[in-house]
């Protein structure tokens, strides 16, 4: 879902480059409480491995592929604020040695992936978890869950940006209706990853898992210090 | 070695088998966006790319004539950079942040 230069206009792209770019100043003003000696390598390892997979298309429907876009995923992981900022590191490596993902699309795309992506994904773990006994392979359904509907709303991000700054004028609900369609089903693919990851994670080293561990927790010990 | 070294090792190495071997078995039909944007008629709109021509333009490595070594190459070399930047942040953050207590 990297955006190419020349879908959107100009002034719509610099607009979210605004606020990608706050979006991005609040977490790294977010991310310092979750980081600590033990979570701040994890959280390099996150962007790391979500950088990898995103290189592996998947095929979906005819001539169709996607990828994993990893925003629940890391999430779940290393907590939003951080997991803003390794998706935003991603795609940042992608659009500047790689190619993929236009220059000036970048506040664009960091907008869907390293924001929507990242909080609608982790939003919905949240609610899941709640739902979900107590146990951990919950966390893997939660885990599912909100990789599926992470990218569909990722998607409609793009639809957004597309009603306001389309550089072709065809129908938003054409757009709207094809990218919604098309995203539920890289969504499914995007879900059993983000579930298959984070239970890995869990079966080895459930502790680093900022999901598991709850941010609620995490928020006590910080007022107790 | 500890338990958390051992486990970023074993994510790290995992990282560069993906992008360095595995991608070569990734799906090349266009991705949902860029499906949609040619259905639909706007892919045209598209620019091409500021570093369409830069040496790992299209995760590949210029120079290398193997498709595959070189799709292998600029995985190895993205997983490499992705981790260096990002560890650096984060480890940067996390020294600011025990700074402030």
């Amino acid at each position: 879902m990297h955006i190419p230069d020349g879908f959107i206009d100009i002034p719509t792209s610099v607009a979210f480059a605004g606020i990608a770019a706050a979006g991005v100043a609040l977490s790294l003003k977010g991310a310092k409480s979750s980081l600590d000696e033990k979570t701040a390598p994890l959280a390099g390892l996150t962007a790391t491995f979500i950088f990898a997979v995103q290189m592996l298309n998947f095929p979906v429907a005819a001539g169709t592929s996607g990828h994993l876009l990893g925003g629940a995923l890391a999430a779940i992981l290393v907590g939003p604020w951080v997991a803003s900022l390794a998706l935003t590191v991603v795609l940042v490596m992608q659009a500047l040695l790689f190619a993929d993902g236009g220059l000036t699309a970048l506040g664009l795309s960091v907008f869907n992936m390293s924001l929507i992506g990242v909080w609608v994904g982790y939003a919905i773990f949240v609610l899941v978890k709640k739902i979900l006994p107590k146990n951990k392979s919950s966390i893997s359904i939660a885990a599912f869950v909100a990789g599926l509907i992470s990218v569909p709303c990722a998607a409609a991000g793009f639809v957004l940006q597309y009603a306001i700054g389309g550089t072709a004028t065809f129908s938003i609900t054409q757009v709207l209706t094809a990218m919604i369609g098309t995203h539920i089903l890289i969504g499914i693919g995007e879900g059993v990853i983000s579930a298959l990851s984070v239970g890995a994670v869990m079966a080895s080293r459930s502790d680093l898992v900022y999901g598991y561990k709850g941010s609620t927790q995490l928020l006590e010990t910080r007022v107790k210090e | 070695m500890n338990k958390q070294s051992k486990f970023l090792i074993a994510g790290f190495v995992l990282s560069l088998f993906l992008a360095g071997v595995v991608s070569n078995y990734a799906s090349s039909n266009p991705d949902g966006l860029e499906k949609v944007a040619e259905d639909i008629g706007f892919l045209d709109s598209a620019k091409e790319h500021t570093n369409a021509d830069g040496l790992l333009a299209d995760y590949g490595v210029k120079g290398i004539e193997n498709e595959r070594l070189s799709t292998g190459a600029a995985g190895v070399i993205g997983v490499i950079a992705t981790a260096g930047v990002s560890t650096g942040l984060f480890l940067v953050l996390r020294r600011k942040n025990g700074a402030s207590k």
